[in-house]
């Protein structure tokens, strides 16, 4: 019981929100950008433009079929040999976002397959553009469909950011192992701690998802 | 049938631009590091940021400490003058040299020892710290020098990518090593009985054993390690300054002075046969 | 890149294996376990449905790599001795379980209500009506997103690499820093990976494709 008083100073809380915060951080950031690339490749995916969606769709695969880990590594000891040399949060940005960017573009996709192709082509014969019937028809029910996988893909995102202590990425998971390895009393804090913490940001994540959901649909 | 073709072709593709990107990047190589230090009046050191009395984050200030640490900045004032900056990149034994190569770090200087195989990869400068290998167990172990753990079933515990693990596979062949990512890692693990000693020099060992009271450095060094600032090949410039810093701060007692400061009060530690 | 292999590849080897068996045992553990807990969350007994939620939730929403540290770190402290790979198949197993219980629930309530209903109107006891009616039809549902978390638990079975479990990832990560050819090294690992996770994800959107 002591272990827990002691290992829950005000200077241990403190260490861990500081890493929390960088989890955090890396999240949102991986979150917005996997978002929006994301989605741009599951709609070039979808719409099978002769060569370009073969090969988007290929590298899509190989990203998907890849564990994270190897990303990260590719990302941080990889990039710099084309140029980009990037420090550690943006290395751990790119990382997350370019794994998830695979992830989510196939959710896009299936949920883009989910809309009967009667909608398309109705919408064509009213005079629409192909891209205006993506976009007009066909997105918003894709995206009310595919709403929970990408939450939980997400949600997915955060903990992942834990693998990144690998390469030093100074988050919770990392900064809680600074603190027990200092004092190996404190594992079991540490660990309780880091359950918390994480199942605090991401059970929040997925109420505030059901709260979009409930109220934008 | 033709499907498949275009995945394999397709394959084939990335697999030659993977390659020819994994085989170009020798850019680094070619700048000056000394003139872009010089020029930006900062050197970026890849650091510990686990290991207690070289490189360990403090947590109430967030900022990096030990021997290491202060034995870089005094080094980077000699090279570039009192305005002089350091910057820290905190790195494990598996990151330290694909950072270093990447040019996202100018020096390693992260209890690195000289070794040959890893002269082929990196410059390194002068010993700046004469570490040797030893073992760390619970107080009561039978354990008492390396041939102990020449047995089959008995597990040592290491860091991935340190020299140590390579000098076990030598010294105990029959014992089975785990590699762990850090030395906070190897330490815990240790204390949960993962393993039955944990080895690395005996400086950090050290560290850990006056953190942890119920465990005790035993059976003496069975080998040398001595510690290099590790640079990359081709920057003959660089390395000769790090060295000739290095020769400055050992004449003025700058050197004993950090090397009291942090292992004066070390039980085991001594001083007398280390001071320069 | 060839000389890499010519001389690494019996660890590299050992390390594939490693993580297939592990996948595999974990796979069979969380179809088990996952299945388990899918039934108490659509069971009539308010208790039972609490404590599947709970389970499915605790482990859905903490990191995979912060179960299987736990497992390895604390568990030899106080209760037994289990190695890395012990410590990192529980996790995995724990962990993909939440996900397969979320996946069958989701399979059995895709199921009609009436055939329940039908099922225990001709004389079936919900236990029965479960196995034989519903549990089969849900099963074929859920195969396409089962395929999908096989997939992902081959995947993050390389967070054995944090505990000296001996998996691929474990055995890449020790050639990288052994031989310093960090890219290279990754690549093969990488290309490793890819053989067991390609041809299954291939292989379940064919499938997908069929039974849509």
């Amino acid at each position: 019981m002591q272990n827990f008083i002691d290992a829950y100073s005000w200077i241990n809380i403190r260490f861990l929100l500081q890493g929390l915060w960088v989890t955090i951080e890396i999240s949102v950031a991986s979150i917005v950008i996997s978002f929006i690339v994301g989605t741009l490749l599951g709609i070039v995916r979808y719409e099978q433009i002769k060569y370009v969606s073969a090969i988007v769709g290929f590298i899509i695969d190989i990203i998907r079929n890849l564990p994270l880990l190897l990303i990260i590594f590719f990302t941080y000891f990889g990039l710099p040999n084309i140029g980009i040399k990037p420090e550690i949060i943006p290395a751990a940005i790119m990382a997350m976002s370019i794994f998830e960017s695979a992830m989510v573009a196939e959710i896009v996709r299936s949920g883009i397959n989910s809309i009967d192709k009667g909608q398309t082509e109705g919408a064509l014969a009213n005079g629409l553009t192909r891209w205006q019937a993506l976009r007009i028809i066909v997105l918003p029910q894709a995206i009310k469909n595919m709403t929970p996988a990408l939450v939980s893909q997400f949600i997915s995102l955060v903990k992942d950011t834990s693998l990144a202590t690998i390469i030093v990425l100074p988050e919770l998971m990392y900064h809680a192992q600074i603190i027990y390895g200092q004092n190996t009393n404190y594992i079991i804090p540490m660990f309780v701690a880091l359950a918390v913490l994480y199942f605090i940001v991401c059970y929040s994540l997925s109420l505030l998802a059901d709260y979009l959901h409930r109220h934008l649909a | 049938m033709k499907k498949l073709w275009h995945i394999l072709g397709l394959g084939a593709l990335l697999a030659m631009t993977l390659l020819t990107l994994s085989a170009c990047g020798k850019s680094v190589a070619k700048q000056d590091v000394l003139a872009q230090d010089e020029q930006s009046k900062q050197i970026t050191w890849g650091v510990k940021s686990d290991t207690r009395l070289f490189g360990l984050e403090n947590i109430r200030t967030g900022r990096l400490e030990g021997f290491e640490i202060d034995l870089a900045k005094a080094m980077t004032k000699k090279i570039l003058g009192p305005n002089g900056k350091c910057v820290f990149v905190p790195v494990t034994s598996g990151t330290r040299v694909p950072l270093l190569k990447n040019g996202n770090i100018d020096a390693i200087m992260a209890t690195m020892t000289i070794t040959p195989e890893r002269q082929k990869q990196v410059d390194f400068t002068h010993s700046y710290f004469d570490a040797g290998q030893s073992l760390l167990v619970k107080k009561d172990s039978p354990i008492k020098n390396i041939n102990d753990l020449n047995h089959p079933g008995k597990v040592v515990l290491g860091v991935s990518g340190s020299n140590s693990v390579k000098n076990v596979a030598k010294y105990a062949p029959k014992a089975r090593v785990l590699q762990l990512s850090d030395y906070a890692q190897a330490m815990t693990a240790l204390k949960s009985k993962q393993g039955n000693a944990l080895t690395t020099d005996n400086g950090i060992l050290y560290g850990m054993a006056a953190e942890n009271p119920g465990y005790e450095v035993v059976g003496g060094n069975f080998t040398k390690e001595p510690y290099g600032i590790a640079v990359n090949k081709n920057q003959d410039r660089f390395r000769n300054k790090l060295n000739w810093a290095l020769k400055k701060v050992e004449e003025d007692g700058t050197y004993n002075r950090l090397l009291l400061k942090w292992f004066g009060n070390v039980k085991g530690f001594n001083y007398q046969e280390m001071k320069r | 890149m060839v000389n890499l292999i010519a001389t690494q590849w019996h660890p590299l080897l050992t390390g594939l294996l490693n993580t297939i068996l592990c996948s595999i045992i974990a796979l069979v553990g969380s179809m088990i376990i996952g299945t388990l807990f899918a039934l108490l969350e659509i069971s009539e007994n308010r208790v039972l449905r609490v404590i599947g939620r709970i389970y499915v939730e605790v482990f859905r929403n903490i990191p995979l790599l912060v179960i299987t540290m736990a497992f390895f770190l604390i568990i030899p402290m106080y209760i037994a001795k289990i190695n890395g790979f012990t410590a990192g198949t529980i996790g995995l197993t724990l962990y993909t379980s939440a996900f397969i219980a979320e996946t069958v629930r989701a399979g059995i309530n895709s199921i009609e209500g009436g055939q329940l209903e039908g099922a225990l109107s001709t004389g079936m006891t919900y236990h029965q009506a479960m196995r034989y009616i519903i549990l089969p039809q849900a099963f074929r549902v859920v195969i396409p997103p089962l395929g999908n978390q096989f997939i992902n638990l081959v995947k993050n079975s390389s967070v054995l690499a944090f505990v000296a479990g001996f998996d691929l990832m474990y055995q890449g990560n020790l050639i990288a820093n052994d031989t310093l050819q960090t890219i290279p090294t990754y690549f093969i690992v990488g290309i490793m990976y890819l053989i067991i996770t390609l041809p299954l994800s291939y292989y379940m959107r064919h499938l997908e494709k069929k039974l849509a």
